[in-house]
């Protein structure tokens, strides 16, 4: 399990937040312009006759507002620390910034009449194992809410949000030039499996998956051997020898310079990479040669890994 | 209690997704959240413009079963799944079926759909009759 969702997971069973009192007992006026908004034509929310001949005690207020007595003040600024989920910001830090409502459940043990005072009191009920979703990978987090009034409890709501790292950065130049617009390098696609490795090319990094210390590469969600989802992510030292290689005549792709020497290198610690070959003859490109990585910046922000002789 | 059956329908209604619906909500559900009301804020999370906040969604899925059941059905609970965004400029239909009827509960299945897709899938639970 990562240490962000050990972090995460100690707060299964505790409150997200204090809980939250309204500032102002269930009014008339709030339920009237809940109708207005909401096109409510039901007369018990509104007339004390219509909501007793339906059998209330009197006016009572609309079951979805059942969340809204005690929302958080309106701030210049917005909320406060406080008033945020201490869960929450966990994922924010960790790069998990969206977030998005998946599910919401309530149940109504009965109308809340005019005047009561609700109480919201949220629990961190469950954080899910990473998922890969259509926004991104996330985790999802179920808050579950008891409502009270003196004490008594008169509802509860679950709330599942998706905290999420939203859609990943895609590599471009800041300010390509005419030609470049008109000739653009060649970008690679980053996907969920393969933005460890970009990330580390940026960095001047060989970055490989290890599953059980079995390296693989190119970057894929599975091991091959037995399935499993689970890998490290291991570091190499650059060095190997060239496996296999071509060199590229044609066609003459915008971008490149030919002939251009294409290798497969075997690295010293077992996987196999492709790459250009950089300050080499071609005809001295032979299979066997000791070769170590290097780092082109194609355009400012924008890094290939490429081979030279060792 | 008026008779229902399973795989009733419900008349379906539908609601234009203005930026005075979606503000409207948004300040009767006490929710100020940016992205509800400050296109700006909204553009800035990488959205085109203003979006229904989630206890809006409720309160459209809970009016619309309330216009059919009046008042004297009780709404006990309700579940929902979210889907498409409700942005502004949109239009948004909602129908309604009853799934389920045991004694005096039951349950309406309703769909929420906009031009993106389903908005909002829900299930109210009704108990009917019983007055408390």
């Amino acid at each position: 399990m990562s240490e962000l969702l050990e972090q995460a997971r100690a707060w299964v069973g505790r409150p997200a937040s204090p809980p939250a009192t309204a500032r102002d007992p269930v009014n008339l006026p709030m339920i009237r312009r809940w109708c207005e908004a909401m096109g409510e034509t039901n007369p018990i929310y509104l007339d004390e006759a219509a909501a007793r001949a339906a059998g209330h005690p009197g006016i009572v207020a609309p079951p979805a507002m059942l969340d809204v007595w005690a929302m958080a003040p309106y701030r210049p600024g917005g909320r406060t620390a406080e008033e945020g989920m201490a869960v929450l910001s966990l994922f924010d830090a960790a790069g998990y910034t969206g977030v998005v409502a998946t599910n919401v459940r309530q149940d109504y043990g009965r109308y809340l009449r005019l005047g009561e005072v609700v109480t919201s009191t949220p629990i961190v009920a469950d954080v899910s194992d990473e998922k890969r979703t259509a926004l991104g990978i996330g985790h999802f987090v179920t808050l579950a809410y008891d409502f009270t009034v003196d004490g008594e409890p008169v509802g509860r709501m679950t709330f599942r949000v998706l905290k999420f790292r939203p859609n990943l950065a895609q590599p471009h130049s800041a300010e390509p030039s005419a030609e470049a617009k008109a000739w653009p390098h060649p970008r690679p696609a980053i996907t969920h499996d393969n933005a460890f490795f970009w990330e580390g090319v940026n960095q001047r990094k060989l970055l490989f998956q290890s599953c059980e210390g079995r390296l693989r590469h190119p970057p894929g969600p599975m091991d091959p051997l037995t399935g499993s989802l689970d890998f490290e992510i291991v570091e190499a030292s650059g060095r190997g020898t060239i496996h296999s290689f071509v060199v590229m005549h044609q066609p003459r792709l915008p971008g490149f310079d030919y002939p251009l020497p294409v290798v497969l290198v075997e690295l010293e610690e077992g996987v196999r990479i492709v790459a250009n070959m950089i300050d080499a003859a071609p005809e001295a490109v032979e299979i066997g040669r000791a070769v170590v990585a290097d780092f082109v910046e194609i355009e400012p922000g924008y890094l290939l890994p490429a081979f030279r002789f060792a | 209690m008026k008779t229902v059956t399973v795989g009733q329908g419900l008349p379906e209604l539908i609601v234009p997704i203005t930026a005075s619906a979606i503000v409207a909500g948004a300040i009767a559900t006490n929710d100020y959240e940016d992205v509800h009301h400050d296109k700006a804020a909204a553009q800035a999370t990488g959205v085109p413009d203003i979006f229904m906040n989630i206890l809006t969604s409720n309160g459209f899925v809970q009016r619309y079963v309330s216009d059919w059941c009046g008042p004297d059905a009780r709404i006990a609970a309700v579940d929902i799944r979210l889907g498409a965004p409700n942005f502004v400029g949109d239009t948004m239909r909602i129908t309604g079926e009853v799934s389920r009827v045991e004694g005096d509960e039951v349950d309406v299945r309703v769909s929420g759909r906009n031009a993106i897709g389903e908005h909002v899938a829900a299930t109210v639970t009704l108990h009917w009759g019983a007055r408390a």
